[in-house]
């Protein structure tokens, strides 16, 4: 509530300092406008970053600590006997507070110091609250009040507020790189957990892939055993068969539609294209459980070959179809940006328009090419939904596309599927496998960037 | 396709030039529509072997329309009509049986910016005798190459980097690069759109004198807004005002003595 408050407040005062600043920065001159350094909107802008910022940036420091804050305090005042387990107990008592204080029923009799401790948390909470909103209030209107006094027709409201914006972007663009750092470490030390129960040797190199352990000692078979290579061999089959359906095809279409379809053709070629690329994951994977997977088998028995229901094949080739948007998407875009003078060039030597495609539009087109087909690539790898569904679970290790395999990403989300233990190392292989699938698409997009850095050909 | 026969040169005009000289190409009554835009207004013009002609003339006037023409390169352009007639050696280049792709290898282009592929620099001038099939084997296309390279002042300077991207030469070495590309299918007429507009005096100076020197072999026609270089280089000018062609002339008496009041304030750069 006090919350909601607060931003209604930051609100009002945001415009109403814009509205200030830019009436007193047009008053200051006496309606000259000519005569102040900024237009006088910068100076609204001016007023309004002081009202809105420093209470913005207030607000941000104290939801961020203040639950740890009132925790703290709330342990502290606890009798001793409650606090004094181990860390994993105090967590549980934590939790415990937490639920009573959001009215949440723990389900079993409850210590009434611990009640107690939820009621000192709410109303500590409550405090917390009410102070926000009077701190948070009073520092907007104190910096509405500076920034309006601030105002003068020499103030450089257009720079101080370009700063701002410059600062804004920063932050922005920091968004994706921490957001980015996070999940690398959560995965890392995830994965160190379980490193420390699998040897990375064993993992790295292993040739058998059977996550099961025992839960109890006396339980039959499933000792557990994590060698990924299985995993990593059907990753790369699978990829492998999706690339050599779609990088042809969507190469092709992309020479077609930016060379030779006319622009008719094209406007409605190039949306339908695209409608493949709109297509849920899901809804390709049962195409290639139910459609694709028997049409292979029935062609594989009339020619006498054994292919199981669920084939690397099947799975494959629908990946395929999948990414051939992706491929000829992008490289139609990077055809189109060849320049015309290099065409003119070729055909001004008598080449024919075929020749011109082969010889001079691809290779000066390749750099951004490559990128697209390293980018299909990785999509492939992380591709899920499709090999789950149509090529199955059982890791074997074969590079015979007939066979069922299993891939990276699906092994991770079945370990991941429903409720699960995080002691296992059943459940942190999947941290495992993440962290490897990681670093191996991190390699493959640093080389696709080295080529295209290297290969690119300037065109001014 | 009818056969303007009325050509807008005078009779005196036509008298000076020296009837002993065969023409190589010949345009009658040549319309040029963009869509419904007419960018030509039946131009006339006699180009003769082994002779520099200079189309000179003021932005978009029509001057590159009509070179592109003499190659069929409008052909790539969409709704681009081309009316009249063209001839080269006598036989219309938009007859029937005419393959547009022969005709360029006949008739080769050097544009306005330089262009090479990204292609080593031997890569660049094998280009064209590879998809003709000019040369067999090894050695004549290294020959082909060598000759051509010669043949455009750029031997000297890239023999010992012909494994080298044609890219990472300079602006009037490209140039150059595409001359000697444009050479290496030995064409009959060599047009040029603009070859020195991106390059500094000096490199400018070197193409100038490789075309005097191109002459001997090919005929060409270039197209130039610098009316210096128009009277260093060619014999024949032919100044283009509004999708007209003004006048046609030896190059002395256009600069000398222009019939025309339009090309008078061109070239003395009343207007333009």
């Amino acid at each position: 509530m006090q919350i909601t408050v607060l931003v209604l407040i930051l609100a009002l005062l945001t415009v109403s300092g814009y509205q200030m600043g830019r009436s007193r920065a047009a008053a200051s001159v006496g309606g000259r406008l000519v005569e102040l350094h900024s237009v006088p909107s910068y100076h609204g802008f001016y007023v309004a970053l002081w009202a809105g910022l420093p209470a913005l940036f207030l607000f941000a420091l104290w939801t961020a600590s203040e639950g740890w804050l009132i925790m703290r305090m709330v342990m502290s005042a606890l009798p001793d006997r409650l606090v004094a387990g181990d860390p994993q107990t105090l967590n549980l008592l934590k939790a415990d507070i937490l639920n009573i204080a959001h009215g949440i029923s723990t389900g079993r009799d409850v210590d009434p110091a611990v009640t107690a401790a939820a009621a000192h948390y709410n109303s500590l909470r409550a405090i917390s609250d009410w102070s926000l909103l009077a701190i948070g209030a009073s520092l907007a209107v104190a910096g509405l009040a500076y920034g309006r006094q601030c105002i003068s027709p020499d103030l450089r409201a257009r720079n101080r507020v370009e700063r701002v914006v410059n600062i804004g972007l920063v932050v922005c663009s920091m968004v994706a790189i921490l957001t980015t750092i996070g999940i690398v470490l959560s995965l890392l030390f995830e994965a160190m957990r379980f490193f420390s129960v699998v040897s990375p040797i064993d993992f790295l190199l292993g040739t058998h892939w059977s996550p099961q352990m025992a839960m109890r000692a006396d339980q039959v078979g499933s000792s557990g055993s994590f060698g990924v290579i299985p995993l990593f061999t059907g990753t790369l089959l699978i990829t492998a068969i999706a690339m050599i359906v779609a990088v042809p095809v969507g190469l092709m279409s992309a020479i077609y539609m930016s060379e030779y379809a006319n622009p008719n053709v094209r406007t409605w070629l190039k949306p339908i294209l695209e409608i493949l690329a709109g297509i849920p994951t899901v809804v390709y994977g049962f195409f290639a459980a139910l459609t694709m997977a028997p049409f292979v088998r029935s062609i594989g028995h009339s020619i006498g070959l054994d292919v199981s229901s669920e084939s690397a094949l099947s799975a494959g080739i629908v990946m395929g179809v999948m990414i051939i948007p992706f491929v000829s998407s992008l490289s139609d875009d990077v055809i189109n940006a060849v320049p015309q003078a290099l065409r003119d060039g070729s055909y001004g030597l008598g080449a024919t328009k075929s020749e011109t495609i082969r010889q001079v539009v691809i290779p000066a087109a390749l750099p951004g090419i490559v990128a697209a087909i390293m980018l299909a690539v990785s999509r492939a790898i992380g591709e899920t939904m499709i090999v789950t569904m149509a090529s199955g679970l059982t890791a074997n290790l074969t590079a015979n596309p007939l066979d069922a395999v299993t891939t990276v990403t699906t092994q991770i989300a079945t370990l991941l599927v429903g409720d699960q233990e995080f002691d296992s190392p059943k459940t942190l292989s999947a941290f495992g496998l993440g962290l490897v699938l990681f670093v191996v698409t991190l390699s493959l997009n640093m080389v696709a960037l080295r080529v295209v850095q290297k290969y690119r050909e300037k065109y001014d | 396709m009818s056969v303007q026969t009325q050509i807008h040169t005078k009779p005196q005009a036509a008298a000076r030039t020296a009837p002993a000289v065969p023409n190589k190409m010949v345009a009658r009554d040549v319309k040029v529509f963009y869509g419904a835009k007419q960018a030509l207004k039946g131009i006339n013009v006699e180009i003769q072997e082994n002779k520099v002609l200079a189309l000179i003339g003021p932005s978009g006037c029509g001057k590159s329309t009509f070179l592109r023409c003499l190659n069929r390169m409008n052909d790539t352009i969409e709704n681009c009509r081309v009316e009249g007639l063209i001839a080269l050696d006598g036989e219309d280049i938009y007859g029937k049986g005419i393959d547009a792709v022969q005709l360029r290898a006949r008739v080769g282009m050097v544009f306005q910016k330089p262009n090479p592929f990204p292609k080593s620099i031997y890569d660049n001038i094998a280009y064209g005798p590879r998809i003709h099939g000019m040369a067999t084997g090894r050695e004549e296309l290294d020959e082909v190459v060598e000759k051509s390279l010669q043949r455009a002042g750029l031997w000297n300077e890239v023999k010992d980097r012909l494994r080298e991207p044609g890219t990472g030469l300079s602006g009037g070495q490209q140039q150059r690069l595409c001359i000697a590309r444009a050479i290496a299918v030995s064409p009959e007429v060599i047009l040029m759109d603009e070859p020195c507009s991106a390059l500094d005096p000096i490199a400018t100076a070197h193409i100038e004198e490789l075309i005097d020197e191109l002459r001997e072999n090919f005929t060409i026609v270039i197209v130039t807004h610098n009316m210096q270089q128009a009277a260093r280089v060619s014999q024949k000018t032919a100044f283009f005002h509004l999708g007209d062609m003004v006048e046609c002339d030896d190059t002395e008496e256009i600069f000398t003595n222009p019939r025309d009041e339009r090309t008078q304030g061109y070239i003395t750069g009343r207007y333009g």
